[in-house]
């Protein structure tokens, strides 16, 4: 706790002070806005200089780490092959059309039914603006971008005990909350209760900054009228002609407001990798791993399942089948190896690498999630409810609803995204069959959009810990197991080196990926030229 | 989860604060409603070892629980809920005493698996401190 008597404030010091009047969600927000968040480590793309004396390396996966390596590592002179259990480049990095079909673990298939032009990305969706080693690969790929809509002030925050279950919009909960806190500071305030706080000038900085911050009136209130309804709307909007004359908007009761708990939703778009601009790929986040795979297509053999990997003072020899053809288990030779296999599935292959790193791969669990698409007949989310991409989030199992942010204003079918669920209610899901998923999230929808039922047409359900090539979504760190196993993960282990978003500390994210792949060769290139 | 990164935090997205295992927006619970063994099993277990606890082979494999010599210890299964393995994750702090207890007996009891001995809960609570925290 900061000295609150000693003025002038420093910055930890109001920091504290907002974090004990206001609450934590307006001291993120101060902090968020004084630029207190951390960097990416994108140093742009590689320059690997130097003779690499016909080296050759195999790599094991062609999602985003392993194309990421193969592209650089080719660029640079060194003789380069891909091994890929699917047929399809990218990994996570998946988008689902219609025609395409799914065959979870356990067996059951889906066929997608989505109209022309419609998707479901099942792994990633979004890209932060300073995820800048994707972004990269992205123009380098002529990968066309659009904006993705992280925060939409008429999407809904919804929790099943406030309000009767009724959702609320984002903009009335985001500025009545904001409103009420910026009222009771300034309270605070003028009461003088903040005496040795803050010093009288900084007092009436402090009344003017919540004043605007927040929305109040005159006399420092937040309550029905001109300000308020400007952030949170009018009950009528501002008009032409002789029907012009606004009818403020009533703000939701403060008691009823903080005892909803909906203010938890209003800040997802204020942590700094959902903060505006985020981009998306124009037809799919698929369509990355696509790019990558036709620029690579020469060097990646799809339909190989690696069984065994070897290496001794000489190279690397890993042994795959090819799951297509069938027959005896072939083998692939190289002097490197990245290996950019989830380490769900990498704890199961035979691996000569030391203790360490094999204790790195044995402790390393993947986290739940699961993603229903939903096709619906009509846009109804655009059409009855004006809202146009962004996101509505739920306390329901569902978690979230992602509208498209694509195809705005059209009159045929939309696909939401029905569910993007986590934790507990993710292994629940994951416990159902992809018809159960489906009936489900159509009830969680059901109780924030009631057209649901009526306009439902065909949807997709993934689970990740039923994905037959990962099984889990993304490498589950925790402070802990990092402290202990995550050097001795990313090491080079004689000539075997890792790769992959459970190889960085964007897990999860495929900016992790790319980081992981450019730091991972970086390495090994300088062994290289080592000699 | 005990410990989620706040880059975690930042990729689900919602959540504002990081309530102790919270994954998502509004109240995300971190524990578990279910209590029956057959209830767990059904309601969790089965996303990986499947609803007959055959298992399943893709790319890796999940463990059939369906004949499953290991499970003639019943501590041994309960460690490995509580601790995780290799790719199954940790459950033992989102599982009370009673609920491990009580899906390790219905593993133990059912799918071919014919063990009469049970498991309970103060069992469970004395293997915890046995197991380092990673």
């Amino acid at each position: 706790m900061a000295d609150l008597s000693q003025p002038p404030m420093t910055r930890r010091s109001l920091f504290t002070l907002i974090g004990t009047v206001a609450g934590s969600a307006m001291m993120y927000e101060a902090m968020s806005s004084l630029a207190y968040a951390g960097e990416s480590g994108y140093a742009g793309p590689p320059n690997l200089t130097g003779d690499v004396k016909g080296a050759s390396v195999l790599i094991l996966g062609s999602g985003i780490a392993g194309m990421t390596a193969a592209y650089e590592l080719r660029k640079a002179g060194y003789k380069v092959q891909i091994l890929e259990y699917q047929d399809r480049p990218g990994g996570r990095n998946w988008s689902l059309y219609g025609g395409d079909t799914y065959t979870e673990l356990g067996g059951a298939t889906q066929h997608v039914g989505f109209d022309k032009g419609h998707y479901l990305n099942p792994g990633p969706w979004r890209l932060p603006y300073h995820h800048y080693g994707i972004l990269h690969y992205c123009k380098l790929l002529k990968v066309p971008l659009e904006p993705f809509i992280q925060t939409n002030y008429n999407a809904y925050v919804h929790s099943t005990k406030a309000f009767d279950g009724k959702p609320q919009r984002y903009r009335h909960v985001q500025a009545d909350f904001q409103g009420y806190v910026a009222e009771l500071l300034a309270k605070s305030t003028r009461q003088s209760s903040l005496d040795q706080a803050v010093t009288p000038e900084d007092q009436a900085i402090l009344l003017d900054a919540m004043r605007q911050w927040g929305a109040l009136d005159k006399n420092y209130e937040y309550k029905m009228g001109e300000a308020s309804s400007d952030r949170r709307g009018y009950e009528s909007d501002p008009g032409g002609g002789l029907t012009s004359v606004p009818t403020p908007s009533q703000p939701i009761g403060m008691k009823d407001l903080m005892k909803s708990g909906l203010w938890r939703a209003i800040a997802a778009g204020s942590g700094y990798e959902t903060q505006q601009t985020l981009f998306q790929p124009v037809g799919g986040m698929g369509m990355i791993g696509k790019a990558f795979g036709a620029e690579l297509k020469e060097v990646i053999k799809y339909n190989a399942k690696v069984i065994d990997i070897r290496q001794d003072a000489k190279g690397v020899t890993v042994s795959y089948l090819d799951t297509k053809t069938g027959g005896p288990p072939m083998q692939a030779k190289a002097d490197w190896c990245i290996c950019t296999i989830p380490v769900s599935i990498l704890s199961q292959i035979p691996i000569t690498v030391g203790a360490p790193m094999q204790a790195a791969i044995d402790n390393l669990s993947y986290s739940a999630s699961v993603k229903v698409g939903l096709q619906f007949k009509r846009r109804f989310w655009e059409q009855d409810e004006d809202i146009y991409g962004g996101i509505t989030y739920t306390d329901q199992p569902n978690g979230t609803i992602g509208y498209p942010n694509y195809n705005y204003f059209s009159d045929g079918k939309g696909v939401i995204l029905g569910a993007y669920a986590f934790g507990p209610a993710a292994f629940e899901y994951s416990a159902m069959s992809p018809e159960e998923r489906i009936a489900n999230t159509l009830e969680y929808g059901s109780k924030v959009h009631p057209q649901y039922m009526k306009e439902f047409d065909n949807g997709v359900a993934v689970a990740w810990h039923r994905v037959p090539w990962t099984l889990g979504c993304a490498g589950a760190w925790t402070e802990a197991l990092r402290e202990k196993y995550y050097d001795n993960m990313c090491a080079l282990d004689g000539r075997i080196m890792l790769a992959g978003e459970h190889a960085s500390r964007i897990p999860a994210w495929q900016e992790g990926a790319v980081l992981s792949a450019l730091d991972a060769i970086r390495r090994l290139h300088q062994r290289v030229i080592a000699g | 989860m005990l410990k989620i990164s706040t880059r975690y935090l930042a990729l689900i997205g919602a959540g504002l604060v990081a309530t102790a295992g919270s994954a998502q927006a509004q109240g995300f619970r971190a524990g578990y409603s279910e209590q029956t063994g057959e209830a767990i099993y059904t309601g969790i277990c089965q996303g990986c070892h499947m609803p007959d606890a055959k298992g399943a082979q893709g790319a890796g494999a999940y463990p059939a629980l369906a004949g499953d010599k290991r499970l003639a210890s019943s501590a041994y299964a309960a460690l490995v809920v509580i601790k995780g393995r290799k790719a199954m994750p940790a459950f033992g702090g989102s599982f009370s005493d009673q609920q491990i207890a009580n899906v390790v007996n219905y593993v133990r009891s059912h799918f071919g698996n014919g063990y009469t001995d049970t498991l309970t809960p103060e069992a469970v609570k004395a293997l915890r401190p046995a197991i380092a925290a990673p």
